[in-house]
């Protein structure tokens, strides 16, 4: 579907390409007319698409279990109720499981990571050129050029979202390490390990070596997570775009461009499901070492 | 792929939805389920209760029927021990009773015959006397011969 005028290296530049508003240099607000002004915006930035999806899914994963949680009675199940029960009960085990504090709190965290992040990755399954494509011909309309109107549909393909989702559970992080081990205890355990002595020159000595090894090991945690997530979906979103630009080679080449997008997108259901579930159940084993006293 | 603005936006909807979902999504959810779990729990524990109290009851009605069996049997014993008693007695009651009338019979025969033993003397009495007029041809005086006349009597 790459329109004629575009080449390869365009096609899937626009496609990586959100739709940014922010600050101009010169001072003025406005959205992002292509890569080099995006950046350009530096911090002072939004991405309207991925908010306006994450958003739009969080609240689409809120109602539907909003709506099963005002009908959920001790009576027989049905439907749609069932399915959300299952899906409850899934995390549950899954937060018995690894999670051995006590805290209200992970479970329905875990819900929200794993159903929000799975309806964002799902995202990733719609053709590539649906909704950018739709959105360019309706800005066309406004007048705007279509060139420049971009539309990342899969929030989860931008690092912001994976990282502001991984910081979120950074912060929980320390905040529960600093509430139940105490300042005291936190800091013991970022400097007494892994080397560990029992003469007093030596464990001075050995301080810095274990901050700077538990240090880099906590830090690694949120950036892990999020790059992981990231990762897989820009590789599998990236895959489609290239699959999409068979579409534009004819016929033959449009076949096979069909027959491959549907064999990785069967593939890439188990990719969507898979990190998700990675995500959330990683998450619950760091919160539960932050809960963990020596 | 600029880190920006977006990072703080999605980690503030990841904090909201989280909120929300702590708040109006899990506890309904994990209360029914819950209760679920409560409901069935209390159902089996009950149809337990149920089978035990049949079992209990089986075995209080075969009690009863064991015990009923054994007094029935009691009670017919009895009853024929009664039946037996009854017709020795109702046998003994009627010897008594034929005895006694034999006995009535026999008396009530004696006193027809000393009847009429009597009443044979005192016609054999007159016979004699009668007899005796005849042979000597007057009339003998009964009165003068009242005495004689009774121990004749008496020796009849």
């Amino acid at each position: 579907m790459a329109s004629e005028n575009l080449t390869s290296t365009a096609y899937i530049k626009h496609h990586l390409q959100n739709l940014t508003f922010g600050v101009h240099p010169d001072g003025s607000w406005g959205l992002a007319h292509g890569a080099q002004e995006a950046r350009e915006m530096g911090f002072w930035a939004i991405h309207l698409d991925t908010m306006f999806w994450s958003v739009l899914l969080g609240c689409v994963f809120l109602w539907l279990f909003r709506k099963a949680a005002k009908r959920a009675t001790s009576d027989t199940p049905s439907g749609f109720l069932n399915f959300v029960e299952w899906v409850v009960e899934f995390i549950d085990d899954n937060v018995r499981g690894s999670f051995s504090g006590k805290n209200d709190m992970v479970a329905p965290l875990a819900l929200t990571l794993f159903v929000w992040i799975l309806l964002q990755n799902t995202m990733d399954l719609v053709p590539v050129d649906w909704i950018p494509w739709t959105t360019q011909k309706i800005a066309a309309l406004f007048g705007a050029d279509p060139r420049h109107v971009y539309m990342k549909v899969v929030p989860t393909t931008d690092p912001n979202a994976t990282f502001g989702m991984s910081f979120a559970v950074f912060a929980l992080m320390l905040y529960y390490s600093l509430k139940i081990k105490g300042p005291l205890g936190f800091a013991a355990e970022l400097t007494m390990q892994p080397f560990e002595a029992k003469n007093p020159v030596l464990k001075i000595l050995f301080m810095p070596v274990n901050l700077f090894l538990e240090g880099i090991g906590l830090l690694s945690k949120p950036v892990s997570l999020s790059l992981r997530l990231f990762g897989n979906l820009f590789a599998g979103e990236m895959i489609f775009i290239l699959i999409a630009l068979l579409f534009s080679g004819g016929v033959v080449l449009g076949l096979l461009g069909g027959a491959l997008q549907w064999a990785w997108a069967v593939f890439h259901i188990l990719i969507v499901l898979l990190q998700a579930f990675i995500f959330m159940v990683l998450t619950v084993v760091y919160l539960d070492m932050a809960h963990h006293e020596h | 792929m600029n880190i920006n603005l977006t990072l703080f936006g999605q980690s503030i909807a990841f904090i909201v939805f989280v909120w929300f979902c702590m708040k109006y999504i899990w506890p309904p959810i994990m209360n029914a389920l819950e209760q679920r779990k409560k409901t069935i729990a209390d159902g089996l524990a009950a149809a337990e209760r149920g089978k035990r109290e049949r079992e209990l009851g089986e075995q209080r009605a075969t009690e009863v029927i064991k015990g009923a069996k054994g007094k029935a049997v009691e009670v017919i014993a009895s009853a024929e021990k009664r039946g037996a008693e009854i017709v020795e007695q109702a046998k003994t009651d009627a010897k008594l009773e034929g005895e006694r009338i034999i006995t009535a019979a026999r008396a009530e025969i004696e006193q027809d015959v000393q009847r009429a033993r009597e009443a044979l003397r005192s016609e054999v009495a007159a016979l004699a006397t009668a007899g005796a007029e005849q042979i000597l041809g007057k009339e003998v005086d009964a009165a003068v011969h009242a005495k004689m006349l009774d121990e004749l009597a008496t020796q009849l």
